[in-house]
């Protein structure tokens, strides 16, 4: 019997280095490494990792070729129903999809698929081999898609290569929406986003930027005026606050607004670029998901002291990836578990000097099946901060369904759309991503935006509603 | 329909066709933007951004010329980026310009309505008294400056207002008196339906306590730090009769009676460091190239 080869670790940025410098963390795997790891796979005749994936990427198939050798094959493979497979292979959350999945997970360790997905996209790109197969037949129709996050890059690309006309509205002055300006460049480099986004200028895609919909023109308008159909892919756009005392203080963010300032305009840079950012000694993020350990984890590159992170869960319970807990730990993140702020406490001139927090324990299960975090009755401490970033989450942003009639909203005012067609109420306008379920993963926005891309051929084709 | 070409994909130039100081710290540009052109409402804003190394800052639209897709900005000259659009020529352009953003101005017929411009405040209440005006209101404005050259737009009010009353604080031109005094003496001679007040914070929180005992309807446009105007980085959050709203896109007008100006005047103050370091670098810099 021949020896077991363990899941090969992706070598990575020491982390007393990478506090220090906003490059990519995990540095990818050799092509010797890649095959190693490919050769893992048991290329079950029923894989079940595929029913992990919301795009039902035919995972042992890519894995093959990588093990053959064939890296061109493999992205081609991969690319028949993922369009962006360089961004999933880093920010999916692989271990409660396809590695949860994988035979081998009940023997040890999984496949690293991730990994593996990661090193075929930047194999293809760094040597940009792979040509782009637009469909040779045009099609009649017109499309506008609204967004250019995971949702809306991969509808336009779906409905580009089906040969239609495709016109991408972005509200930004960049394009990829979440990809640039909440994912920091540790995490996704944006030289990344920007390869992909330039694909789909090559396809023929129409890429208009600084165009808020909603408010620059609305929905009926673009369908009054030769779209004929619209795919809403505007994202969780509304950051929610704890609302608790002292949240309007000098000093306390959004993650949004936080990471917005540091990734899309590049504060980092300040001076250099214009836009600054608040850079505190220490830093008080509340919040348990990817957006907190990524806010954390800029706070220390930015070069905090000091980064705290509060979570009223445990550990168990945080929706974060184990690979972004990990690295913010590796980094020197100081987790406040089974903690909630209840105030933010300001000096006389009203910047953040200090966060009031309660211990929680873990009571009975929620809605949610986690069990409900209670306070612990006493246990009010202070963590000293001169910046906070509220990380916990977005409501719906209500520029599109305020100026869209007719279209059917759930009660938190996101669109209701059709869970396989991405249909909404409104005769020619789907919708997909974090605007239809809530804040949710890139993979389910980039699955939703597949969905709608085959439901508008449809449509298109038999004018059928 | 948009004109075939008129996007090359992923950038539009925003050329300036014309740009000129009215006061010493004062600058009047008039900039192609089609989109915001065709869509803009009176109490609208945009959001610019001078080149790739630029803030986004927002700006009101103070008029907009739909044929020739323009639209026109007041800016003061405060910081960084608005001293970067002042060295700006015509047939230049500006990086982005994003808009319109921001609920337009609930423009009706109420009366008497008094608009109160203050400084560069000026530059967006002209478009809602003309507004106002074309609505059928009797329209009086009141605007003021420090003194006589920092005073903009006196000849649009007059064209738009049916009495226009002229206000610096040290005399040097009009009366010599505060914009509050003013409106305590149209308020004591007539009744007054609504008031619109747009100026620095202590001028439109002075407006508003003038005008609570009597309830006079009272709206003011907030100025608040923004990032992307859509309403997603939540950093334009003001307290309005006790609740968090977004200047962005709950605002820009909201009832001055409502607003806890206090929080408001701290939050504009976060960056002060900041933006005087940035300003300083920008000065060296331009000397420097002089030398």
């Amino acid at each position: 019997m021949k020896e077991k080869i363990p899941r090969q670790p992706m070598p990575e940025q020491p982390p007393a280095e990478r506090v220090r410098n906003f490059k990519e963390v995990p540095l990818g795997y050799s092509d010797e490494t890649a095959r190693l790891e490919a050769s893992r796979c048991l290329q079950c005749k029923r894989p079940t990792c595929v029913d992990g994936c919301p795009v039902r990427i035919d995972i042992p198939g890519f894995i093959k070729a990588i093990r053959d050798g064939d890296f061109l094959e493999s992205i081609r493979v991969i690319k028949l129903t993922n369009s962006l497979p360089a961004v999933c292979g880093r920010v999916c959350p692989q271990e409660e999809q396809c590695e949860q999945l994988c035979v081998l997970t009940k023997k040890g360790e999984s496949v690293a698929i991730g990994k593996l997905e990661r090193f075929a996209a930047d194999y293809e790109r760094e040597r940009e081999q792979l040509e782009i197969r637009a469909s040779a037949e045009r099609k009649n129709g017109r499309v506008a898609v609204l967004g250019s996050g995971p949702a809306g890059l991969t509808a336009a690309g779906e409905l580009a290569k089906l040969g239609y006309r495709v016109t991408v509205f972005e509200a930004f002055h960049s394009a990829g929406g979440v990809l640039v300006y909440g994912i920091p460049e540790f995490r996704l480099p944006k030289a990344i986003v920007q390869y992909e986004v330039d694909a789909l200028a090559k396809l023929g895609v129409e890429i208009v930027l600084n165009r808020v919909v909603g408010s620059a023109g609305t929905v009926n308008e673009l369908l009054a005026e030769g779209y004929d159909a619209v795919f809403i892919g505007t994202g969780a756009g509304l950051p929610l606050f704890l609302e608790i005392p002292g949240e309007n203080l000098q000093g306390v963010y959004s993650a949004n607004e936080y990471l917005t300032r540091a990734n899309l305009m590049k504060a980092y840079k300040f001076p250099e670029y214009d836009t600054p950012i608040a850079r505190g000694d220490s830093i008080a993020v509340v919040g348990g998901g990817n957006v907190a350990m990524d806010s954390a984890r800029m706070a220390l590159r930015l070069g905090s002291k000091k980064v705290h992170l509060i979570y009223r869960r445990s550990r168990a319970e945080m929706p974060a990836r184990v690979e972004e807990v990990h690295h913010a730990e590796e980094e020197g993140v100081i987790f406040q578990l089974l903690t909630n702020p209840v105030r933010f406490i300001g000096d006389e001139k009203g910047r953040l000097k200090a966060v009031e927090c309660v211990r929680m324990e873990l009571g009975e299960p929620d809605d949610s099946g986690r069990r409900r975090p209670v306070v612990v009755k006493g246990s009010e401490f202070t963590i000293d901060a001169d910046v906070a970033i509220v990380a916990i989450g977005n409501g719906p942003n209500p520029l599109i369904p305020r100026t869209t009639p007719g279209l059917a909203l759930n009660k938190w005012g996101n669109i209701v759309a059709d869970e396989e067609s991405m249909k909404t109420s409104r005769k020619g306008v789907f919708a997909g991503g974090d605007i239809v379920t809530g804040a949710a993963t890139v993979i389910l926005a980039m699955g939703a935006g597949r969905k709608a891309a085959l439901a508008i051929d449809t449509y298109l084709q038999t004018g059928e509603w | 329909m948009r004109r075939a070409g008129q996007y090359i994909t992923g950038y539009t130039v925003h050329r300036i066709r014309v740009n000129e100081k009215i006061s010493p710290n004062v600058g009047k540009m008039i900039v192609e933007a089609p989109d915001v052109a065709r869509y803009r409402k009176p109490g609208q804003f945009i959001m610019l951004r001078v080149d790739e190394y630029g803030e986004r800052i927002p700006l009101t639209i103070a008029d907009v010329d739909g044929e020739q897709g323009t639209i026109t900005l007041y800016y003061q000259i405060v910081g960084k980026t608005t001293e970067q659009m002042s060295r700006l020529e015509a047939g230049g352009s500006l990086k982005d310009v994003a808009g319109p953003l921001g609920h337009p101005t609930e423009i009706r017929n109420y009366g008497t309505a008094v608009c109160v411009g203050g400084g560069i405040g000026v530059a967006p209440i002209y478009p809602i008294a003309a507004a106002l005006g074309k609505e059928g209101n009797r329209v009086i404005g009141v605007i003021g400056a420090r003194t006589k050259e920092l005073l903009i737009l006196e000849r649009e009010m007059g064209q738009v207002c049916e009495r226009l009353v002229v206000c610096t604080d040290d005399g040097s031109h009009g009366r010599k008196a505060f914009v509050t005094e003013a409106l305590a003496e149209i308020m004591a001679a007539e009744k007054v339906d609504i008031v619109v007040a747009i100026g620095p914070v202590p001028m439109m929180r002075a407006v508003s306590e003038q005008t609570r005992p009597s309830g006079i309807k009272t709206l003011v446009s907030l100025n608040s730090v923004m990032v992307d105007g859509t309403g997603m980085c939540g950093g334009c959050r003001v307290t309005v009769n006790g609740e968090k709203r977004f200047t962005c896109v709950d605002g820009p007008e909201f009832d001055g009676h409502q607003v806890n100006f206090d929080e408001l005047m701290t939050r504009l103050n976060t960056y002060r460091d900041e933006e005087a370091l940035s300003m300083r670098e920008h000065r060296c810099r331009l000397e420097g190239g002089r030398s």
